[in-house]
């Protein structure tokens, strides 16, 4: 059956379609993105391509995207694809402004995401959405923050806070350890880069952050402020790393036997 | 009878709009809203067919925001002028043209000059220091051609703006329910508090 092409993308050999792996897959190489929801804001945090030498960054789309004023889309994958998806999701949010004078949900923009993201896996000429995307903001009148997630087969799913892209499964357990519910601003904003500085090496400079909160526009925190809260974590790591070892300083602990270390010191 | 005027300043510009909703010879509403935010500092104000007018004046609205957002900058005032004229212009040669009387006011985000353009359903497009839409235009224009200066601050256009009601109430023989006035500045739009309680009596 599956000799040389997959042949009919709307066919599922042992309950697979084939089309939406490789989707996946495109996802998996993408960079990093992560969303955190705190007490009254929301957080999403991108891991960014370091730029050659050569390039224009004051002008390089971003991989955060507004899709309303109180709609906000970070993704990871395919990002000519992305632009696309962007683009009918805010499409449709004016639409919905047009046709019904309000403002689209939070759920209702990411149901229609993924709702596009559903046909381009079932129809013919077409390939899916090398992109998943994390959702965020604000209902109209209302301050509870919102966090989706899409993914190219077309499923969305509601998180406190999640990560996908390169190294996703690294930064999710990070978040299962260390997210609390009803987190301030700097906790969550803190956890959000804490939790990319895990898979991002090369620091505040590679790294981009945007904060949603009730009724305002979007804030893209500035590079001076990521390099502050880097500065401030790796401090604290090594701090940390000086207790661990202090702990087991000899003469300080209660241990028996001394470490061969000491002796050549005494 | 429905009242559209338009007046520019120093680093403003005035938009009113009378505030009935009428249909035939009743009156509707007496505090209608005829203009929409295009946005952030563009404003504009519509009169013509009912339906027509909210219907074209929201579609233009939500392709201004949809540009707004696919481009992260809003288009200027002048650049919405053209482009709605295009709209108007490819709307008069279809089967049911919109019959929607425009005037557009906003303040150029980047040079902070304010501007006012006046179309009309035919898709003429002029761009004016100050402008009247209907009934009103006979009654106004010779007022602001005396009293307008392109240099005029806020209050000045106030006052000019206050001859020119007052004339209307004088004048016309339908009672069009006040103004609604709001402002265009660098710093946005706001709405104006406007009295129009005084009775103006006929000599």
């Amino acid at each position: 059956m599956a000799s040389g092409y997959d042949r009919a993308l709307s066919g599922y050999p042992d309950g697979h379609v084939f089309q939406v792996e490789y989707a996946l897959e495109a996802v998996k190489r993408g960079t990093c993105a992560v969303g955190v929801k705190g007490k009254d804001i929301v957080v999403l945090g991108c891991e960014k391509r370091s730029a050659m030498k050569l390039q224009d960054t004051r002008i390089t789309p971003s991989k955060i995207g507004l899709v309303d004023t109180h709609v906000c889309l970070a993704f990871a994958g395919l990002n000519a694809d992305a632009r696309i998806l962007i683009d009918k999701a805010r499409l449709e949010a004016q639409s919905h402004r047009l046709t019904v004078e309000d403002p689209v949900t939070i759920e209702y923009i990411t149901k229609y995401v993924a709702g596009v993201q559903q046909r381009y896996t079932q129809s013919g000429g077409v390939r899916p959405f090398g992109i998943s995307t994390l959702i965020v903001g604000f209902d109209p009148n209302d301050k509870t923050p919102r966090l989706y997630q899409t993914e190219p087969s077309g499923i969305y799913s509601a998180w406190k806070a999640n990560a996908i892209g390169r190294s996703s499964k690294t930064v999710r357990e990070f978040l299962e350890r260390n997210h609390k519910d009803d987190m301030d601003r700097e906790a969550t904003l803190k956890l959000t880069i804490k939790s990319l500085l895990e898979v991002v090496q090369t620091g505040a400079k590679n790294i981009e952050i945007a904060i949603m909160a009730p009724g305002k526009p979007l804030e893209m925190l500035p590079v001076e402020d990521i390099e502050a809260y880097v500065k401030n974590i790796e401090q604290e790591k090594v701090e940390e790393a000086a207790k661990k070892k202090t702990g087991r300083t000899p003469g300080t602990g209660n241990a028996a036997i001394l470490t061969r270390g000491s002796d050549s010191t005494a | 009878m429905e009242v559209l005027l338009g007046i520019t300043g120093k680093d403003f510009t005035i938009i009113a709009a009378s505030q009935a909703a009428m249909r035939g010879a009743t009156i509707l509403k007496a505090s209608d809203d005829k203009t929409r935010a295009l946005n952030q500092h563009t404003l504009m104000a519509f009169s013509g067919e009912a339906g027509d007018t909210i219907q074209f004046a929201e579609y233009i609205q939500a392709n201004a925001q949809l540009y707004s957002m696919r481009n992260n900058i809003d288009l200027s005032p002048s650049a919405i002028a053209h482009f709605v004229r295009g709209e108007l212009a490819s709307s008069l040669r279809s089967r049911k043209p919109y019959n929607v009387n425009l005037l557009l006011g906003g303040v150029d985000p980047i040079t902070d000059k304010p501007s006012l353009y006046w179309l009309d359903y035919l898709a003429s497009l002029a761009p004016v220091p100050y402008a009247a839409h209907g009934y009103a235009q006979y009654y106004c224009l010779s007022i602001l051609d005396k009293h307008h200066h392109p240099d005029i601050n806020f209050e000045q256009g106030l006052k000019i703006l206050r001859m020119c009601t007052d004339e209307l109430k004088r004048r016309l023989p339908i009672d069009f329910k006040g103004m609604l006035v709001k402002v265009i500045t660098k710093d946005g739009i706001r709405e104006v508090d406007y009295n129009d309680d005084a009775r103006v009596v006929c000599p």
